[in-house]
């Protein structure tokens, strides 16, 4: 008969935080943590006891104070009057939006490239090729600044719109594009809710009709799903889909009495409509353009990575090149795509902050620019700048993470 | 990456800033060298010349305090900031002195602890227009987009003024004077707003300088001078007198030419105190004797660092105006060497 003994169980002794392979790498490590703690705990002393040597202090107060300058594209009401923190805000909103509008059009130029760069046709292969080189191998500062400058000296001022034989004119009419931005005819509403029928709530019904119509097209071709699997015939969903799309917000848009506002030029500038400006549009087109080379790649090796037997598969079975690449190479490949996609998301919501160099108002050229140089809380304004950028940047990982678990293979 | 920087500067500064608690000035001779806070290039202010060389109006203010000090003039290391970097260099003790067309405020001044000793240049914020604007008044601006140079005390001038002539504008805020300058001849804005010395410098540089004009109004006082750390009143006293030195000398007759033989030679008392061959006055400053006159010999008087930088002889061609001596209406005077 034989009797499992247990191991020698010797006491612990402090020899083996050391010596025992079970507890180095926990004591290594430890070591690491303190001396670290140490490092950031000196540093923060040192920065403390300098500034109260200096009779300097740590005060978020001016915060509170009127910020005392304008700012040229704000999203909520802002004047010279408001208080710094509503400029910081200001520039958080300047910056999501540019970062919004730049993490789209980034993405669909990135999926074209990439895909495009694996087309059989030599001269769109070589030209994407092309594309993503110029691009990506420029720094995207050089390229804002060019795109601002092209931009400033190509499209003409306002004042070529004067006169009776101005050297330029609208387009229908209706959109003027001059070196300070580009002016559409603005929507409002004259019997919506709000003062003078314009307040936001006729946005958020606008925007809560879009919703439901988009829940109930999927509904609409779920249940055509299910009677397809049932009964082998899918019932034409096309008519009832684009009524579901059209008519509630078209009912909606005329009860409020949308109007268009058109522009036109007024003293030096172009009055009414919407105006898009020009740092923006520069800032947008170059973020776009440049991250987007990046994502070309990054398409192009998801693409690649998914093996050429499947495509061959998938031929075999008699799909088309167009359903392939839809519903067998994407499919498979966006698993590869997403992580690195998201990696260049934070890159655009970092690179915008840039926006200075072409007098955009972000969260940088407010709160880290003007109002640090006026107040002279430098480090106040930086700690905030920084905590900013980490939160979003958290956030933004914290989306695209939930959609890459949804697309990521499934393991049952 | 600014953000870096200035973390980074903080940082280094933090660790460094032992010594800066001591006074500046003893810091300043155990060292050999001043330490010179100055613009990343504005011509005529603050500039390296063609060998490297920093040369300006500002610049010559350095030099003068570290001839005093050191009695060297070329004893000076120059700390290029920016409009963001130049008050935590300053405060962090990276720099002894800051000269840097820095205007002198009242928040600046009580808020952020610093001392400004004096004013090497008045200046005033002023608009530029193009002529065929047809535009003769600020007040006619209504509307109008205007490019500014950020990072300055302009910004909250022009909204002061706006709001109170109850017109509007659109600000287009340019992180540099050179990039403002593109914006503005393109078109992309309608007006320029900076310095009044400013737009009389970035004018002369246009290929036809005639087709702008500068508007009549002066919307700001803009009172420019170095500053030092609140507290060190000893340093501040001898960067402020090495001001005052220069002005004075002016007002003396002392230039360049003569400080070497005027002090022995003249029967006023005052330039005999001044130069140091009559009186204590380095000795209660601790500094030596003649300190006035090594400020004095490295570019001369007031005057002449004037008329060298940014004066009507050269490209910038800035007339004295209020900074003319008292004697002549202006406004630069300094207070009586005895």
């Amino acid at each position: 008969m034989t009797t499992l003994t247990d191991p020698p169980k010797g006491a612990f002794r402090p020899s083996m935080l050391l010596y025992d392979s079970r507890y180095r790498s926990l004591t290594l490590q430890a070591i690491a943590a303190i001396v670290l703690a140490c490092c950031f705990l000196y540093l923060y002393s040192n920065l403390a006891a300098n500034l109260r040597a200096a009779g300097l202090n740590i005060s978020y107060d001016f915060l509170g104070n009127p910020a005392g300058y304008d700012i040229n594209q704000t999203l909520i009401d802002y004047t010279s009057q408001s208080t710094n923190w509503r400029a910081a805000v200001v520039g958080i909103l300047n910056t999501l939006l540019v970062a919004f509008l730049a993490c789209i059009t980034a993405t669909v130029f990135g999926v074209l490239a990439g895909v495009l760069r694996l087309s059989p046709n030599w001269l769109v292969r070589k030209l994407m090729a092309f594309y993503v080189e110029i691009f990506r191998n420029i720094p995207v500062l050089i390229w804002i600044i060019i795109i601002f400058t092209i931009m400033t000296a190509v499209l003409p001022s306002p004042s070529a719109f004067r006169g009776e034989n101005a050297s330029s004119s609208m387009l229908f009419d209706a959109v003027a594009m001059t070196n300070r931005g580009v002016y559409v005819p603005g929507p409002y509403f004259t019997r919506g809710f709000g003062a003078e029928g314009n307040g936001a709530l006729n946005w958020l019904l606008v925007i809560a009709v879009l919703v439901g119509s988009l829940i109930a097209t999927r509904m609409v071709t779920a249940s055509a799903d299910a009677k397809q699997a049932a009964t082998g015939v899918r019932p034409k969903t096309l008519w009832l889909n684009l009524g579901i799309w059209f008519v509630p917000i078209i009912v909606v848009l005329f009860a409020l009495g949308l109007t268009w506002d058109y522009p036109a030029l007024k003293g030096f500038n172009f009055q009414g409509g919407l105006k898009i400006g020009g740092p923006l549009i520069a800032l947008w087109f170059a973020l776009s353009i440049y991250t987007g080379a990046f994502i070309a790649e990054n398409v192009r090796a998801g693409i690649q990575a998914v093996s050429k037997g499947q495509t061959e598969a998938a031929a075999a079975l008699g799909l088309r090149p167009r359903r392939i690449m839809g519903l067998v190479v994407l499919p498979q490949a966006l698993r590869v795509i997403i992580p690195p996609l998201i990696s260049q998301y934070l890159n655009i919501t970092k690179n915008s902050s840039l926006a200075i160099a072409v007098g955009y108002a972000d969260i940088t050229a407010t709160l880290g620019g003007i109002t640090l140089n006026q107040t002279g809380r430098a480090i106040e304004c930086v700690l905030l700048l920084m905590l900013f950028y980490l939160i979003i940047s958290l956030l933004i990982s914290a989306f695209m993470n939930v959609y890459n678990n949804a697309m990521k293979l499934k393991e049952r | 990456m600014k953000k870096t920087a200035i973390f980074g500067a903080l940082t280094i500064a933090g660790l460094a800033a032992g010594a800066a608690a001591a006074g500046t000035l003893d810091d300043v001779k155990a060292r050999g060298k001043l330490n010179c806070g100055v613009t990343t290039g504005l011509v005529g202010f603050a500039a390296p010349d063609a060998n490297g060389k920093w040369e300006g109006f500002d610049v010559a203010v350095c030099r003068a305090v570290a001839a005093a000090v050191l009695g060297d003039g070329d004893a000076v290391e120059f700390v290029p900031t920016t409009g963001k970097t130049r008050f935590t260099a300053l405060a962090s003790g990276e720099i002894d002195v800051l000269a840097r067309n820095t205007t002198w405020t009242f928040s600046r001044d009580v808020d952020l602890k610093f001392n400004f000793i004096g004013v090497n240049y008045y200046d005033g914020q002023g608009f530029m227009v193009p002529k065929a604007l047809g535009v003769s008044s600020a007040k006619d601006l209504d509307g109008a987009t205007v490019c500014i140079q950020t990072g300055t005390t302009t910004e909250l001038n022009l909204a002061d003024f706006f709001r109170t002539n109850n017109i509007s504008y659109e600000p287009v805020p340019i992180e540099t004077n050179a990039e403002a300058q593109q914006q503005y001849l393109a078109g992309a804005c309608d007006v320029y707003t900076t310095d009044a010395s400013g737009l009389a410098a970035t004018r002369a540089t246009f290929e036809t300088p005639g087709d702008h004009i500068l508007l009549p109004e002066i919307i700001s006082k803009e009172p420019l001078g170095p500053l030092v750390r609140h507290g060190d009143d000893e340093w501040g006293d001898v960067v402020a007198w090495t001001l005052y030195a220069l002005i004075a000398a002016e007002e003396l007759g002392v230039t360049s030419a003569n400080v070497a033989e005027i002090g022995t030679s003249t029967n006023n008392p005052e330039i005999k105190r001044l130069l140091g061959t009559e009186g204590t006055l380095g000795e209660m400053m601790g500094v030596d004797a003649d300190w006035a006159a090594k400020a004095i010999a490295v570019g001369g008087n007031y005057g002449e660092i004037f008329a060298k930088n940014i004066g009507e002889e050269t490209p910038i061609g800035l007339a004295r105006g209020l900074n003319a001596q008292w004697t002549n209406g202006g406004l630069i005077y300094a207070p009586p060497f005895r």
